[in-house]
């Protein structure tokens, strides 16, 4: 088990290195002068010179990438353009929103739409399941930012039960968690329903059923384990669209996070802060999904038992 | 005259899908006495795995229902059962095998804990222990070392997932086994394997079964009495000796006795059966062989023939050609 | 012939004529005309189309869409004649700016699909046709993009290109190519191990077109029914992305940046955060039902 857990983690650093690459290189075309943008308009063509040649900005782009990615293994990720704090400061500082954000609304999205997929399954075409559906198809239709600007246009302006802005305490978490689980919700609860209809008509159900077993342990015992199986990768991609759901989410309720200092730094062209936080965002998405891999294959026996296999990631249905 | 076990009468089952109705049973009668085994013999299509779900009631859910006819077992109907207690029949006086041993085992349960499951269901009391014992004890039966029982089913070959599923069938002893094609999906050696196996446990246990394949081969080697069925209705039956001897047949059989190459012979081709099996949705006014029989008149195709002894004993032809024993 | 046989031929063939396959579009297209759901979505799909195709009929992208008219400011719907959802910040007409806005949405949903179908047929078909290393190194660049989500992706690309039209659709069917290639992939290496290949070849085919007209037209419906949740992803991408301002901006009617104004004005005008909202979730809806049909359709097991 330790080594496939290990293998994962193995595979997911040239990932990881890829995707900062990837990020490193297109933001290397970002238009505007860092040594102008640090030093401000006022200096001299000698100063920039001398700044830009402190900070290497004249060396191929594969060296400052190295030099970079050195950097960040001691944690340091450059100092803002704009502010001339460090970035990692910055960073931590509003981690924890974004991370109790994309947490929170990937719990209601697992609480919520899971046991609702397996309802819907087991009551296949009732009105229960095609009410369900609707709501669903409803919710992954709707861009998380309005669902947020109606629920507050209800919640706080008109029912004044919740705050519409800041972080003054754990109610400010209510509607923004909920209004970005609403697509996830959507996804997991029709991808549960659609697993567990496949898995109830497989024979291994039948001979269930053949042996005498009440519905319910059919149902809970047999069906529903193997038909969590693929949710649980769906989990894993998930938590991903939840967290970048927080960019726009924080917009609409002024959650001082990881999202609104990313918009923030590309409004302001402040390019170590967007490398930074670019990259912090899909390495922890990496990482959720790393975790969830290796859950599937503590819970799959047939992967249990096989823990050398070097296993594809999945892609969401 | 054996005592029977289970009796199966003018049975008609129907298949509700959206497009169309099927009409998969139409007016079956068979018996089965106790400790014997009745072969249903009949192509793809011809309703004998319907017939063993039926006696089973496990008919899909909201699709499928049975429109006419009784199910008794020792004089229990069946049918009149609550679901409750056919669950309590089901896998411990009626157990069933189906036909692929691949996808039949719940991949993430160990074996031993899926035949653990079926003891346990009917016998509530039983310790764990006492459950236990009775898993190593059916697992060795089968012939499967007893410390394999916390391996997983992808683990094992083709043929041992069969003789597990077997196992679970036969763990609780079961008066009534169905065997839905049990071999069909096992390469011809384990085939002969698993079969005699299956025939030392019946009769050992004596347990009688109901045996659905489409090869008279296996038929021959281990039934005693054939059903012979076409389009949802059991056009001969009778002892292994009438089917594969005596001199009347339905011409269906003559074709599926036909069918078989014979190795002692010389022949440029096969002979098949020409046609097609009518199309389920739709219901014949007359026999549904006719079309395809070589002596088909417009009697056969205007009404259903009635069966008809044509030995004394149980076989029974239903064509309007058989001769009855009585006329001479 | 006599009789009797003459006329057991004739309904041994109308049987035959019932079991003959039908092509499988026509197949396909009789299933999803009995899915009522998919029908609906199809028929509103087409009519936005329509309706945004043929706006320059009724309205002045200039006039309505554009144009200040401040005496006209934050009238609510039904208050004004010939402003039936209202007029927003600047006194323009809400309806026709709804309107336009689908032309762009529309417009920029297809230049997406376009792009990641494209990208993703030719990285799909390369990968799986010539397998081994090359599939290999092909499906980890894949795999890197896939780790990426899409609106970090798009948000990636525009943070350094700029907010253009152009290199939203790049940023956007970029994000959709793993996804395409995956199904191209799977769809010809499908086929690739079978036969029907081998003997195309033994004809003499080329191998492009083995790949154009045997084994894409096997991956249409996989494809289409992608393509229909691209372009509705996309239409929630663009209008987030002009929603947080690194998209399409003022005075363009983008439904995204509509909403955002609407944002500052929630308070007091309320009814500037619906129609915009509404438009996007008839597109979407639309969308997914006719993929979810067309998916249906195409593998009726999952039915009964």
């Amino acid at each position: 088990m330790l080594r496939y857990i290990f293998r994962r983690l193995l595979m997911l650093i040239p990932v990881v290195l890829g995707v900062a690459l990837f990020i490193f290189a297109v933001m290397d075309f970002t238009p505007g002068d860092p040594a102008v943008m640090i030093l401000g308009e006022g200096a001299t063509e000698a100063e920039y010179a001398a700044l830009r040649a402190e900070l290497g900005l004249n060396d191929p782009l594969l060296l400052r990438y190295g030099r970079y990615i050195l950097n960040a293994l001691k944690g340091d990720f450059g100092v803002s353009y704009r502010t001339q704090i460090p970035v990692f400061q910055e960073i931590a500082a509003r981690l924890p929103y974004t991370a109790v954000l994309a947490i929170v609304s990937t719990l209601i999205a697992v609480t919520i739409g899971l046991p609702v997929g397996v309802f819907s399954a087991v009551k296949q075409y009732s009105l229960s399941d095609n009410f369900a559906l609707g709501c669903a198809l409803l919710m992954t239709s709707m861009p998380t930012f309005w669902l947020a600007m109606m629920l507050v246009l209800y919640f706080s302006l008109k029912l004044k039960w919740l705050p519409a802005m800041g972080v003054k305490d754990w109610t400010n978490f209510i509607l923004p968690a909920i209004a970005n689980a609403s697509a996830t919700t959507a996804s997991l609860l029709r991808m549960t329903r659609s697993t567990m209809l496949e898995v109830i008509r497989q024979d291994y159900i039948r001979t269930a059923r053949a042996k005498g077993a009440k519905e319910s342990t059919v149902i809970f015992g047999h069906a529903l384990r193997n038909a969590l199986l693929p949710v649980v990768t769906l989990i894993g991609v998930n938590f991903g669209a939840a967290l970048s759901g927080t960019i726009v989410i924080e917009q609409v309720f002024a959650i001082p996070g990881l999202g609104q200092l990313m918009v923030n730094a590309i409004r302001t062209k402040d390019t170590p802060m967007i490398i930074a936080s670019l990259l912090f965002t899909a390495i922890i998405a990496s990482l959720v999904n790393l975790l969830v891999d290796i859950l599937y294959a503590y819970i799959d026996p047939r992967l249990k038992a096989k823990f050398s296999v070097i296993k594809r990631k999945k892609v969401s249905a | 005259m054996s005592e029977k076990l289970l009796e199966v009468k003018d049975l008609h089952v129907t298949y509700r899908t959206d497009d169309d109705n099927v009409y998969a049973l139409n007016g079956v009668d068979i018996a089965v006495e106790k400790g014997k085994t009745l072969g249903l013999v009949g192509e793809t299509g011809a309703g004998k795995t319907t017939l063993a779900l039926s006696i089973m009631r496990l008919l899909p859910d909201r699709v499928g229902f049975i429109t006419k006819g009784g199910i008794t077992l020792e004089g229990r109907d069946l049918l009149a059962l609550t679901e409750a207690d056919m669950r309590t029949l089901r896998g411990s006086d009626i157990s069933m095998i189906f036909q692929d041993p691949m996808t039949s085992l719940n991949p993430i349960h160990t074996v031993g804990d899926q035949i653990a499951e079926v003891i346990a269901l009917h016998n509530q009391q039983a310790s764990k222990a006492e459950v236990e014992r009775k898993v190593d004890e059916m697992l060795e039966m089968v012939g499967i070392p007893a410390i394999r029982k916390s391996e997983y089913p992808h683990q094992f070959s083709g043929g041992m997932k069969q003789r597990i599923v077997i196992a679970i069938a036969l763990a609780c002893n079961p008066r009534l086994l169905l065997a839905d094609e049990p071999t069909t999906a096992l390469d011809v050696t384990i085939q002969a394997q698993v079969l005699e196996m299956m025939n030392e446990l019946k009769q050992k246990l004596q347990t009688s079964m109901i045996l659905i394949t489409h090869d008279l081969g296996i038929v021959a080697q281990i039934c005693d009495q054939v059903a012979i069925m076409y389009a949802g209705e059991v056009v001969e039956i009778g002892t292994v000796e009438d089917i594969f001897e005596g001199t009347q047949h339905h011409p269906y059989t003559v074709g599926l006795f036909g069918a078989i190459p014979n190795m002692a012979e010389e022949s440029p081709r096969l002979h098949p059966i020409d046609g097609l099996m009518p199309d389920p949705s739709v219901v014949l006014p007359g026999c549904p062989f006719a079309e395809r029989c070589p002596h088909a008149q417009d009697k056969c195709r205007e009404s259903r023939p009635a069966p008809v002894a044509v030995n004394n004993g149980m076989h029974r032809v239903k064509c309007w050609l058989a001769k009855s024993a009585l006329e001479g | 012939m006599t009789a009797p046989e003459s006329s057991q031929n004739v309904s041994v063939e109308s049987r035959l004529r019932k079991y003959r396959k039908k092509s499988q579009f026509r197949t396909i297209w009789n299933r999803l005309k009995k899915n009522r759901l998919a029908i609906f979505g199809l028929v509103l799909f087409t009519l936005m189309l329509g309706v945004v195709a043929t706006a320059d009929l009724y309205y002045s992208y200039e006039q309505d869409a554009v144009a200040q008219n401040l005496r006209l400011r934050f009238k609510s719907p039904g208050k004004v004649p010939g402003h039936p959802l209202g007029t927003d910040q600047y006194g323009r007409d809400v309806l026709a700016r709804v309107i336009y806005g689908g032309r762009i949405s529309m417009f920029v949903g297809l230049a997406t699909i376009c792009v990641s179908l494209s990208l993703g047929s030719l990285i799909g078909a390369t990968a799986a046709y010539y397998g081994g290393k090359v599939d290999n190194i092909l499906m980890r660049i894949m795999d890197v993009f896939l780790a990426i989500p899409n609106i970090l992706m798009a948000i990636t690309l525009v943070a350094a290109f700029g907010t253009s039209l152009f290199n939203l659709i790049l940023a956007m069917g970029l994000a959709g190519t793993p996804k395409m290639s995956r199904i191209v992939r799977s769809a010809v290496l499908s086929i690739i191990g079978t036969d029907y290949i081998e003997a195309a070849r033994a004809c003499g085919t080329s191998d492009m077109r083995i790949i154009f007209r045997h084994i894409l037209p096997n991956a249409m419906g996989p494809i289409l029914v992608q393509a229909t949740q691209t372009v509705a992803r996309s239409v929630i991408t663009v209008s987030s992305l002009s929603f947080i301002g690194l998209g399409i901006s003022e005075p363009t009617p983008e439904w995204g940046a509509m909403l955002s104004a609407a944002k500052s004005q929630l308070r007091y005008h309320p009814y500037l955060a619906v129609s915009p909202g509404i438009a996007i979730v008839m597109v979407v809806v639309s969308l997914t039902l006719l993929g979810d049909g067309l998916r249906d359709a195409m593998d009726p097991r999952l039915k009964n």
